[in-house]
This record gives structure tokens, sequence and C-alpha cells, in this order.
């Protein structure tokens, strides 16, 4: 759309609206979770109150833990499998591969959930958190799968090229030049599964059991009790942290977002 | 030992931990949950056995009990249909709401574009519990909002509404949490467009809205099926918005689904009516997909 800089006023005002309506609810959590009432109705003077009843919370503490400790391991290890599918599906066909990263992309996660569920109880595998953690690593493999491709895209196959004719073998040129060409494309990617696990409700929630607990199921169970400043001071923290998280990410690999 | 060469092998030794995990994560519980679908429901929840020996004779137990059951049911269709008319709402009000804000960004100098972006993708990148919780408070009792409606209301004598536990608050928050999903694909494609096209249908005498309808909108086609498929087909599936702003005449499939899984553990009937509701999802992306290859986008143009 080069050329066009006459943009109505109504436009103006429409897009203005929307924008509105994309950030005035979140506002709106963040400075309920400064107000100091049990209720969110009305400002009735600034307090830090919430964040202290958060802090010593040791059910939500424990939660947000658990969620920690399976992002972590879900994005490092679907990082390395990631990581192989990309490369594999830069290089070759692999038909079969590139129809199961796929899958998770365009399937609802209410199937994937349930047909998760189905799978850990007919194999006898116990609910908890290491089930949650090898869900997650399932559906994050196929975003970081997408991302290191995007960044091979781009990419100058005559240095590999080059190793192989100075004598290195395979592995050595995969670790001494692959990696650190893609380098960027592989943190982005582990960035983006660390998000996606930390986020994830629907997977995790047919996935935990009853034992276990992560952040979101932590704060879903809160709000099926009832709204409480307690969440807005959970969420508004949440915000911040995504907030961070994202903007690296998107620093490190822009075309990832387009 | 078949002989390999090189390439060969590096191919195989990269995609063979991803194709086996993935395989093993997705594909054989996927399968799994369709052979579920024609077995029978155990007494106690979950399937009953697949091979029974009653009194020396050996039965399999293979049934499409399930299915007849989900294709009679009036309360599985009705919330097939509720999804479905959901959905619509939810792609339709999105595509009104993203339209604009999307030609207003691709019409921006191009110094603020990117920008404009990612203030659709930041709300985006938050938890969607915590999207959906803004609501609860923005629609809850006493709100700013309910307080409005509820006196317009008034005016006309009609008696106060819960805003917050409706079909209304289900639809607000299928919009919101969505509505990047449709503004992403059509601002990509509006980006692209060649304003020259409507220069010179304003040249020849065409108003405002006569260009913005006859060469804009079918131009961006395209971009319009790929938001309206984006938003429509993971909305069928939603179970955790009506869960939580709806009530009992807002309940979705995905709610049904969910049900089956985890209360009465009806295993069979949970697995056919997923079953159906993928097939439901995969023909309309198909559909979708069609019309998207039809509609051509630039072909319009030499009209």
């Amino acid at each position: 759309m080069q050329g066009s800089n006459k943009i109505s006023k109504s436009l103006r005002v429409t897009g203005t609206l929307v924008y509105l309506f994309l950030y005035l609810p979140l506002i709106v959590l963040i400075v309920y979770s400064f107000n100091d009432s049990r209720v969110n109705v009305g400002w009735v003077g600034f307090t830090l109150k919430w964040y202290k009843v958060l802090f010593a919370d040791k059910q939500l503490i424990n939660a947000a833990i658990n969620s920690l400790i399976i992002a972590l391991i879900a994005s490092t290890v679907s990082v390395i499998l990631g990581t192989l599918a990309g490369v594999a599906l830069h290089k070759y066909k692999v038909p079969l591969l590139s129809t199961l990263v796929m899958i998770p992309v365009a399937a609802p996660e209410l199937l994937v959930g349930v047909s998760l569920l189905l799978f850990f109880i007919l194999i006898n595998f116990t609910l908890g958190m290491a089930s949650i953690t090898l869900a997650h690593i399932a559906f994050c493999v196929s975003f970081v799968t997408i991302a290191v491709k995007t960044r091979m895209h781009g990419m100058d196959n005559s240095l590999l090229d080059a190793a192989r004719d100075l004598g290195a073998s395979p592995v050595k040129s995969f670790f001494l030049i692959l990696i650190p060409t893609i380098l960027p494309g592989v943190i982005a990617g582990w960035l983006m599964a660390f998000t996606l696990s930390i986020d994830d409700f629907v997977i995790t929630f047919f996935t935990a059991g009853v034992g276990s607990s992560t952040l979101p199921l932590a704060i879903y169970s809160m709000l099926k009790m009832g709204v409480t400043p307690e969440v807005n001071a959970a969420s508004t923290i949440i915000i911040l942290v995504t907030l961070v998280l994202t903007s690296v990410a998107t620093k490190l690999s822009p075309q990832l977002f387009k | 030992m078949i002989h390999m060469n090189n390439a060969g092998k590096e191919k195989w030794v990269l995609s063979l931990p991803p194709v086996i995990y993935l395989v093993g994560l997705f594909l054989i519980p996927t399968i799994l949950m369709i052979f579920i679908a024609f077995r029978e429901p155990g007494d106690y929840g979950g399937v009953a056995p697949l091979i029974t020996h009653n009194n020396g004779s050996t039965s399999l137990n293979l049934t499409l009990d399930g299915f007849r059951y989900a294709f009679s049911s009036s309360f599985i269709w009705k919330l097939f249909l509720r999804s479905m008319l959901y959905s619509i709402l939810t792609t339709f009000c999105c595509l009104l709401i993203g339209y604009p804000l999307a030609l207003l960004i691709a019409k921006s100098a191009k110094k603020y574009r990117d920008l404009l972006l990612l203030l659709v993708i930041i709300p985006f990148w938050s938890n969607f519990l915590i999207r959906v919780y803004a609501w609860m408070i923005l629609l809850g009792p006493n709100s700013a909002i309910s307080n409005v409606v509820n006196s317009i209301r008034h005016l006309f004598g009609l008696e106060p509404l819960d805003l917050l536990f409706s079909s209304a608050a289900v639809i607000i928050c299928l919009v919101y949490i969505n509505l990047p999903f449709m503004i992403l694909p059509l601002y990509a494609n509006l980006e692209k467009h060649d304003y020259a096209l409507i220069e010179a249908s304003r040249d020849l005498g065409a108003n405002k809205s006569r260009s913005f309808w006859q060469i804009t909108v079918p131009l961006s086609m395209p971009g319009i099926l790929a938001g309206c498929g984006l938003v429509f087909i993971p909305c069928i599936g939603m179970f955790v918005i009506p869960e939580l702003v709806g009530n009992n005449c807002s309940m979705m499939i995905g709610n049904l689904i969910k049900q089956q899984f985890l209360q009465t553990m009806n295993w069979p009937l949970g697995s056919v009516t997923s079953i159906v509701m993928t097939l439901l999802v995969l023909s309309i992306s198909l559909f979708v997909g069609f019309l998207a290859s039809r509609s051509g986008g630039l072909k319009y143009a030499r009209k």
C-alpha cells in the first residue's frame, strides 16, 4: 500500500478504538492489582498488599516452580529434537516428519490433550510432572522446527561445502559450522518453546492428573473460585515476564514473527 | 544391511529422533483414540476389555454404538450447532473489528508499521487465562460496563442483566482471544496492495466506498479467508472460555468432550465426539483452502 498516506479520519478513530479494546482489559487488570480493595470495582487507594499475599501463597509459588522446571526441561529437549528436525527438513525431503510437525500447529489443542490423556492412562504412565513434560516437548518441537527452518532459509550452504572439502567430518561440521550459524534461530526457538510451555493450559490440564499443578492450572482453579485481586497481581507479573522474554526472542529472530 | 550413502545416513541420523518422538506422542495417541471410538465403555469408566470370555465363548467387543448415539443425540447436535454458531459469530466480529485496523496499519507510514503491528501482538503474548480474567473483571457485577448496560435496560423498563456468565461474555472473550489471528494475515495481504489501482479507480470516477468495495476487498480475499480460517478453527474446540464466563446455555462441544473424558468417564463416546469434531474442522479447513485457491486475488484487478 505505498503512496497511500491519506488515512481517513473515520479509519483513524476506528483503529484507535480497536487498540483500546485490545489494551483496556489488561490495563484495568494491572491497575486493580495495586488497588486497596477486595473487589475489582472502583479505585480505593494504592497498596502492595496483593503482591505480599501472592508471595506468601505457598501453593501458587510451588505451581510456579513446577512451571519453571517443566518449561526448562521441555524447551531444552525440544530444542535438540526441533533443531535436528529443522535441519533435516531444510536439507532433505522427509514427508512423514513434515506432516508430524504440522499436527500440533493445526489440530485443536483439546484433541491433542485428550488423546495424550488416553495414551498415558492406557500405557499405565502415572499422570504428573513427567507426563506434562513429555506432552510439552511434543508440541514445542514443532515450533522450534519452524524457527530453525526459517533461520536456515537464508543460509549460505557454501560454508558447509568448504568444511567438507577441507576434510571435516559431518559431525564436526554440524557442530562447528552449522550450529553457530543458526544459533540465533535456535535460541529464539528455545525462548519460544519456553514461553509456550510456561503458558500452556489446555494440554497441561489433561495430562496433569490430580497431584501436580502448574501456574496456569493454579490460576484456573483460582478463577473457578471467583475473582480475586491476588490473581491480578500474579497476572501483572506474568504479563511483564512474557513481555521481556518475547522482546528478546523478537530481537534475536525478527523474521519469526513475520 | 542396506548400503547407504552419506547423505542418506545423515538424513536419518537427523530425522529419526524427532520422528520417533512425534510418532510416539502424536501419531500413536491419535490412532489409539480412533480405536477407542469403536470400543464399549467400561462399567466403571474407561473402556471395556476388548476380549471377554463368557461361559466358554469368546467375544470381541467392537461396536458402532458410540457413533450411533452421537448422531442420534439431540443434545450433542445442539452443542455442535452452537459451537458452529459461536465460531461463525466470532469470526464475523473479528473480521469487522480486525479489517479496519489491518487497513490502518497497512496504510501507515513504513516507520510506524512494525510498532503498530507489535502493539497488536503484545496482548496476545500474555497467557490467555489472564486475558479472559481481565474480561471477568470488566463484565463483573457493578463494573462500569455492567452499570451502563443495565441503566440503559432500566430506561426501557427491562430487568438488570448479569453480563458475566452469559453467551455475550463468551462471544466477547472469544473475539478478544482470537482477534490477532485475524489481523496478522489481513495485514500481510493489505500491505502488498498496489495503491495505483485505487488511484486509477478514483480517476475513473469511483467514489471512496466504491473503490474500497470493488478493489480493496476483492484483492484482500486471500487474507480474509486465511484470517477467517485461523479464527474459526481453534474457536470450535474451545472449552475454557464457556466454562469461566458462560452459563449452562452457552456450553460448547469442547465442554462436552472434556466432561466425557474427565467426569462421566465415557471414553468411547468422548473419542467419537472428538473424531466428529476433528472431521468437521478438517472439512472446513479444506473448504477454506479450496476457496483461497480459487480467489487468486490479483485476477480481480484486471476486471
